[in-house]
């Protein structure tokens, strides 16, 4: 039994890390890439009054942020009940 | 009635409404007094999180900084906003399955060390009164102007009323004041907001009327203020000035500055699951972005009225917001070609801060100043920080909108700084006198311990508040670029790796702390002279340089503890239980050993 809950354990882990990853990826292209590094040719491409580059660096990296979380949120609680530990 | 008495009328209802919840929530064991018996449901506990997060700085002086940056005061809103995902990704979840108080216990513990607990321990503390002296002067500031007391007293009041409730409700006092005080911040700052962008744009959403036309001209706002911008000799306002390299070190060091923020981590332990730590972080968030997503757009209104309605106009016809804020000593006109009107150009007017000759104004009825000029055009000097309180009267709202906006930037300041008491008084309490020196002392003289410390600290913090000292915006820097290069490196590794050792961690730590402490004295103090880009490593900015001092504290962290002893098995065992998922029905407990 404790070498299954171990088991178990350890692939919670990995698929928490794997989520984190994929998570934070996005987080880094939205607001580095898209709001700092590529600032300037995003900001070729008009969207309403707003040049795009600029959009992303005052606006849509923080909408991008709130919906990280709410998907990390959703995740891990899948995750919490497919490997929760039967309590003791 | 007139902006004083709105003043009054609602800075005094929302003031009673903070004693009143306080009285109501007391706490009465050491639990509820450092996190409120860990039972504080996850929607409060979110908002609550977004009124502590949001500061004076957020409220008062950010739509301000990026009002007068532009593009470059991006770095504000992606680094406040982005190391909240760092928090809530990277460190909430597994400190709250640590169960315990603080960020030094989790640092003691897990690094098996008194000295790596002591050495989280003093930055803490410094971190938070660095940050609790900024509130005060917030504070000041609001009181100067709205209630015209002087500031000496304003920071009286605040301090009594922030001992009140944080010295009698603890943690479980301050989280219901904080929900409150987030009610009050966030309709305070969206309805002028709303109203201006009506007024400006058609459109009442301020997120969207920032980027509409401009009604009745067919012109795009920000096309409009690019070229009030360029017309006055600024940079572009959507393309700002700042080198790429610095924003990016800038950015990154407030992200991971603020993940390491001792006062919001320790939110996270007021609620009773992980999964609800996870949950409240999601409404953290969502509540801190409806201003964070706003004050963009403030600034750009503030910015266009500006540029529209002062430069090149006779002193004489100045709209009245010129001259009340210039009593209160915070905008101030040099009228260096004797022509009587205001003109307005990049650099500074003139060295320093304004100081005023008291005696007399001059021939345009203008205050005079004592400061020594400079060669450049400019006449104008602004202060920053008063943009969004100013904006209600820039563009004509009614007198309760004002008032509001007074009443918000008070509730702002006033729940970080009861938080960063808190953090100072259970780190003075807990981490210092109970795990340090008297380990042997009963609960209720270390809840005494805790008041007193409290107690202590809203004195010094007001101190400060009255008599700020010269150095308060250089020392923020250091409080961000500290947090970013001490505490974050070795909370992750603590969390990430099971091979990291107290050695790794200790040698990290100072090595990070020296590095950034002497860059940031080096250019601030010892050598002003040279803080431009020519001088500074790679193009990072003081401001920035916590970035470089933290890859240095994971490279030495990596490198020592590759060399040295593996940590004891049961700190490895503590580092896989976080990890593990959290039991269906299970509540954990605030344990205190």
């Amino acid at each position: 039994m404790a070498d299954d809950q171990t088991a178990s354990n350890r692939a919670y882990w990995r698929a928490n890390l794997k989520w984190v990853g994929i998570l934070m990826t996005i987080w880094f292209i939205v607001s580095y890439g898209c709001g700092i590094l590529f600032v300037k040719q995003l900001n070729a491409i008009e969207m309403g009054g707003f040049k795009l580059g600029f959009w992303f660096a005052q606006q849509g990296s923080i909408y991008v942020f709130v919906i990280l979380i709410a998907i990390y949120v959703k995740v891990m609680n899948g995750l919490d009940k497919k490997y929760g530990a039967k309590k003791s | 009635m007139d902006v004083q008495t709105w003043t009054y009328l609602l800075v005094g209802l929302t003031f009673a409404l903070y004693i009143g919840i306080a009285i109501w929530a007391r706490a009465g064991s050491t639990g509820e007094f450092y996190v409120a018996g860990g039972g504080v449901p996850a929607l409060a506990n979110g908002m609550a999180t977004a009124a502590d997060w949001m500061s004076a700085a957020s409220f008062i002086s950010m739509a301000g900084i990026i009002s007068f940056t532009g593009y470059d005061g991006s770095v504000y809103l992606m680094g406040w906003t982005g190391g909240y995902v760092l928090l809530a990704l990277l460190l909430a979840p597994y400190l709250r399955k640590f169960g315990k108080f603080t960020v030094p216990d989790f640092v003691g513990d897990r690094y098996y060390s008194k000295t790596a607990r002591l050495v989280a321990l003093i930055c803490a503390i410094f971190i938070s009164f660095t940050y609790v002296c900024g509130q005060m002067r917030g504070v000041g500031v609001v009181f100067s102007r709205f209630l015209s007391v002087e500031i000496e007293l304003g920071v009286i009041i605040g301090m009594t009323i922030v001992f009140f409730y944080a010295v009698l409700g603890g943690m479980k006092g301050i989280t219901y004041t904080q929900v409150a005080q987030y009610c009050v911040l966030i309709f305070a700052f969206m309805v002028p907001a709303i109203f201006i962008s009506l007024m400006m744009t058609g459109n009442p959403i301020p997120q969207i009327g920032f980027g509409s036309e401009v009604t009745g001209e067919g012109v795009f706002l920000l096309d409009k203020l690019d070229g009030l911008s360029q017309e006055l000799g600024f940079a572009p306002y959507t393309d700002g000035s700042k080198g790429m390299v610095d924003i990016f070190f800038i950015t990154m060091a407030l992200m991971v500055g603020t993940a390491g923020l001792p006062h919001v981590i320790i939110r996270f332990y007021t609620v009773k699951k992980v999964s609800a730590a996870r949950v409240s972080a999601f409404w953290a968030l969502l509540f801190i972005a409806i201003l964070y997503t706003t004050a963009p757009a403030v600034a750009v209104f503030a910015r266009t009225n500006l540029l529209e309605n002062v430069p090149n106009k006779p002193y004489a016809e100045a709209p009245a917001w010129i001259k009340s804020w210039e009593d209160a000593g915070l905008i101030a006109w040099l009228d260096k070609n004797d022509d009587g009107k205001i003109q307005y150009a990049p650099g500074k007017v003139f060295e320093g801060n304004p100081s005023f000759d008291e005696k007399k104004r001059g021939e345009n009825g203008e205050r005079l100043i004592t400061n020594t000029p400079t060669e450049g055009p400019n006449e104008l000097y602004v202060d920053r920080d008063i943009m969004v309180l100013a904006n209600p009267e820039i563009a004509n709202l009614p007198n309760w909108v004002v008032a509001l906006v007074a009443a918000g930037g008070l509730a702002a300041a006033l729940s970080t700084a009861a938080g960063l008491l808190l953090v100072i008084s259970t780190s003075v309490a807990h981490d210092l006198v109970k795990k340090t020196f008297a380990p042997g002392i009963d609960e209720k003289k270390e809840l005494l311990i805790a008041r007193c410390a409290a107690g202590f600290a809203v004195v010094i913090a007001g101190y400060f508040g009255i008599n700020p000292p010269g150095f308060v915006a250089e020392v923020v820097a250091f409080a961000f670029g500290l947090a970013a290069s001490s505490f974050f490196p070795v909370i992750i590794l603590g969390i990430f790796s099971t091979r990291m050792n107290r050695e790794g961690a200790i040698s990290g730590m100072i090595t990070g702390i020296v590095f950034t402490t002497a860059y940031i004295v080096y250019f601030k103090f010892i050598n002003p002279g040279a803080n431009s880009v020519e001088n500074w490593w790679f193009g990072i900015s003081p401001e920035g340089i916590g970035t470089l001092g933290m890859l240095i504290n994971f490279a030495v962290a990596f490198l020592v503890s590759g060399f040295t002893k593996s940590p004891p098995q049961d700190v490895v065992d503590m580092v896989e239980s976080i990890r593990e998922p959290e039991a269906e029905g299970e509540e954990l407990a605030v344990s205190d050993h």
